[in-house]
């Protein structure tokens, strides 16, 4: 068993257990930061969606609560003028690659990005940026799921379903830089991959860009 | 007990080595300094030249491909040394140069010095590099040797008290290295400047048993090749320093992480490890003692972002080349999640020479927090460009116009810009800063890993950070929010600014953008890629300005915010040089026999301002781009 410690997230003190992480803490007692990318269970943090900053006294910079281990007495602040500016300009980066036709979107009201906006009073429309367009093809694919690339946040939590959930591995991410992708080998449609259509990514997926067929829920 | 000490081994290798390469001297060697640099400006056809010479004549002398002196900018070099002279260096060799040596120094007694550049001893006749303003700074630590000697004889090395160090230091504990090289202070030339025993010392603390040293040559910033030069030109000293590191820590096993594109630097580095295994100088048992070490070359393929420690671990394992979060460190969880030392080339080429001369001796050079030396390419608008060793703490400005001789052309200096990529562009009024890991630092720049490029009147600041970003956004892995999605827009607001399409507010949203990228990602490379753009605006913020509010580029780069123009009066109506330079036949003879250019069909390739003849010097770049009202007489 480890051991238990004590620290204070804005100003509540919470008990913790030695070698925590942060967010996870943070977040089973009701204290929200925003996160898209974060596993509970992965060894090392994909630290990808920069979402879930945090500032903690003693620290020069804000750092991220999915990798920050918690130590006895620490004290975390979710909220400053510096972290609401970094988790706005890394939300509106996010939302400026996003295809934003929430009305069109299966994920509607039940999605990661509208609760960020709500939880942090952000617009889910963004102006600063000039949103990227790109054309892509729906993979409608496999029988009751389909893959909308114009709406993957590249959060990862498809691919982590795939490979340690199923343990099937018929995605990941290729390409890089502004090409990152969420794909098969070789960029062949899901149903002539090796998944197995168990619809665990699907389940798993935050957003909208992997969702059931219409048809299929309404049966 | 017949078995010999590590010193005694080691003392009789390099007894032999040092009568082989004094038996050497006996006879006529012209050594080619084939590096990179020289091979890309011909060396290899000097080369065979000298060879064809030699056997022409029938000469007892000897071709010795050797690396790069630095001097980049007079490539291709020889030095000949031929008993009874000086041994002296010869540049910018041709066929005919090469000819002429053969003819009057090989096979007469003429030296030729109206072609020589310096002699490499003291002698009474002619100067030596020492006595340029350059060698009153260079102070030549790691570079010491690099083309002096043969990289593919190790003989070459151990005659000049190469691996004694590591003889020395396997007389001794191995906590003793560790110990030397925390006294020193040596601090990590990758870029950060950690300090090197530190990171040792926490690997060493590790209870694992199977430990790593990595060697980081993934050096490819734009216009900084410091690190494949010293692979090239004298590859054991690198390697020497890794065993004295897996000695330390108590490794078995290392790897030097080249990328591909250095072909010269892996054959190199690869045949000094053949010949070092062959000595017992690596491999099991080393120098007759119970240590084993080997060392391969993994060969990396090519992506910036690899240069990244927890990124060169991923792709060394056969993963995408991704950085990882941090903690752990490498040097608890490194590759294979096994402890793992990583440093970069001149890290580990420091290293010998800090335990075979002491820490005393090392902090004896440079600056008291950032002790021995900076090693630099010079590129860019400089005379002299090249490979530069100055001790830390020199300034810039004695960097640039002495070691460096000033720029070319009688042009005006605008900027420098340090640290590759992602370092900052410091003005004028910078140049005074010494060069040390932390006075960089507080100025907006960074070591990084020695890039240096210098730049004049005629470059576009805004164009140059667009430049560094375009890099930095073509490198980056795409594995975060921050340098995925925000140096696309800072790349984007920039191209629009240099597009004449610039706002005041997207210069705003630029700033904003660049400091929470910088504040928000995952790696250095995202972390760092906004300081060419926060550096020129903070220093050159007029040129934006200009740019934006007044749709006029400067220095006359920016394409879309320039055109070009006949001026009248100074054209000569008998030359048609301009109208022959111009590929897209933009350039017409008007009725009064003046050129002019049609500006609709002008494509600003510059073609005809420098084909126009200078007793001329018709032809001007305006910007705005506005053509002027030509004067009655003139047009007439």
């Amino acid at each position: 068993m480890s051991r238990e410690i004590w620290i204070t997230i804005d100003q509540k003190k919470i008990k913790a257990n030695e070698g925590d992480r942060l967010l996870w803490v943070a977040l089973e007692n009701d204290i929200y930061i925003p996160h898209l990318c974060a596993i509970k269970d992965e060894e090392r943090p994909n630290a990808g969606c920069r979402l879930c900053f945090v500032e903690i006294v003693g620290y020069k910079n804000p750092v991220t609560s999915c990798t920050k281990v918690v130590q006895d007495g620490m004290i975390v602040k979710t909220r400053s003028p510096r972290i609401d500016r970094l988790i706005k300009t890394g939300f509106e980066l996010i939302l400026s690659d996003h295809n934003l036709k929430c009305r069109e979107c299966p994920a509607n009201k039940n999605c990661a990005l509208q609760e960020i906006a709500s939880k942090r009073k952000i617009k889910l429309q963004q102006r600063r940026f000039k949103p990227i367009t790109r054309e892509f093809e729906i993979d409608e694919s496999p029988e009751v799921f389909a893959f909308d690339r114009s709406r993957c946040v590249l959060c990862g939590q498809c691919i982590w379903a795939d490979r340690e959930k199923a343990k099937v591995g018929a995605i990941g991410f290729t390409r890089r830089g502004i090409n990152r992708a969420v794909t098969t080998f070789k960029d062949i449609p899901l149903a002539e991959s090796i998944c197995t259509q168990c619809t665990l990514c699907v389940d798993a997926c935050p957003v909208g860009a992997l969702y059931y067929k219409k048809e299929v829920r309404e049966d | 007990m017949n078995s010999m000490n590590p010193l005694d081994i080691y003392q009789r290798m390099a007894d032999e080595a040092k009568s082989r390469e004094e038996a050497k001297t006996e006879k006529t060697r012209i050594l080619v300094g084939t590096a990179t640099c020289g091979v890309a400006a011909g060396a290899l056809k000097v080369r065979d030249e000298f060879v064809k010479g030699i056997e022409k004549k029938g000469l007892d002398a000897e071709v010795i491909e050797v690396g790069c002196m630095g001097h980049c900018y007079a490539e291709p070099m020889a030095v000949i040394a031929k008993p009874g002279f000086p041994p002296m260096c010869y540049g910018k060799l041709d066929d005919g140069l090469v000819n002429r040596l053969v003819e009057d120094y090989l096979a007469g007694d003429d030296p030729c010095y109206e072609y020589a550049l310096a002699a490499l001893e003291r002698n009474d006749v002619f100067p030596t590099f020492e006595d340029f303003p350059r060698g009153v700074h260079e102070e030549k630590l790691i570079l010491g040797q690099c083309g002096y000697i043969d990289a593919g004889d190790i003989n070459s090395f151990l005659a000049r008290d190469g691996y004694s160090a590591l003889a020395k230091a396997l007389e001794d504990e191995p906590l003793a290295v560790l110990n030397e090289v925390k006294a020193a202070n040596l601090r990590g030339r990758g870029g950060a400047g950690f300090p090197a025993g530190d990171k040792w010392e926490a690997c060493l603390s590790s209870s694992e048993n199977e430990k790593y040293v990595i060697c980081n040559a993934d050096e490819g910033d734009p216009g900084a090749f410091m690190d494949r030069s010293i692979l090239e030109s004298d590859p054991h000293l690198v390697i020497e320093g890794m065993v004295l590191c897996a000695y330390a820590i108590g490794a078995q096993k290392g790897y030097l992480y080249i990328r591909a594109e250095y072909p010269r630097a892996v054959r190199h580095v690869q045949q000094a490890i053949d010949q070092a295994r062959q000595m017992g100088l690596l491999g099991n048992a080393i120098l007759g003692t119970k240590f084993n070490f080997d060392l391969e070359v993994f060969q990396g393929s090519g992506a910036f972002v690899c240069g990244e420690a927890t990124a060169l671990v991923n792709s060394m394992e056969g993963k995408m080349g991704l950085p990882e979060s941090r903690p752990p460190r490498l040097a608890q969880k490194g590759y294979r999640g096994k402890p793992t030392i990583l440093n970069n080339v001149k890290t580990f080429a420091y290293v010998p020479l800090i335990i075979r001369n002491g820490a005393d001796w090392f902090k004896s050079i440079g600056t008291p927090d950032s002790p021995g030396t900076a090693v630099f390419s010079l590129v860019g608008k400089v005379v002299n460009t090249g490979l530069v060793e100055v001790p830390m703490g020199t300034t810039l400005r004695q960097l640039i116009y002495e070691v460096g001789d000033g720029l070319p052309n009688a042009k005006e200096f605008k900027a420098v810009q340090i640290g590759g990529p992602s370092g900052g562009c410091l003005p004028e009024s910078a140049l005074d800063v010494p060069i040390d890991f932390d006075s960089l630092h507080d100025a907006g720049a960074i070591m990084g890993s020695g890039g240096l490029v210098v730049m004049d009147q005629d470059d576009c600041m805004v164009a140059v950070a667009r430049y560094f970003l375009e890099f930095t956004q073509h490198e980056s892995c795409g594995k975060c929010t921050f340098c995925r999605l925000g140096t696309k827009h800072m790349l984007d607001i920039l191209t629009d600014i240099t597009d004449g399409k610039g706002t005041m507010e997207s210069l705003t949203l630029l700033e904003e953008l660049a400091e929470d990228v910088r504040d928000g990602s995952l790696c250095n490379l995202g972390r760092t890629a906004p300081n060419p753009v926060l550096t020129t605006l903070k220093y050159f913020r007029d040129e934006y300005r200009a740019h934006i509010e007044e749709g006029r580029c400067p220095a006359l780069v920016c394409r879309d915010l320039i055109l070009y123009y006949i001026k009248p009066p100074k054209c000569s109506k008998l030359c048609n040089v301009c109208v022959g330079s111009c590929p897209t036949e933009a350039i017409f003879t008007r009725e009064d026999g003046l050129k002019e250019i049609d500006q609709e069909k002008c494509v600003k390739c510059d073609n005809c301002l420098k084909a126009c003849p200078p007793e001329y010097n018709a032809i001007v770049k305006l910007s705005p781009p506005v053509l002027p009202k030509e004067k009655e007489g003139a047009v007439k």
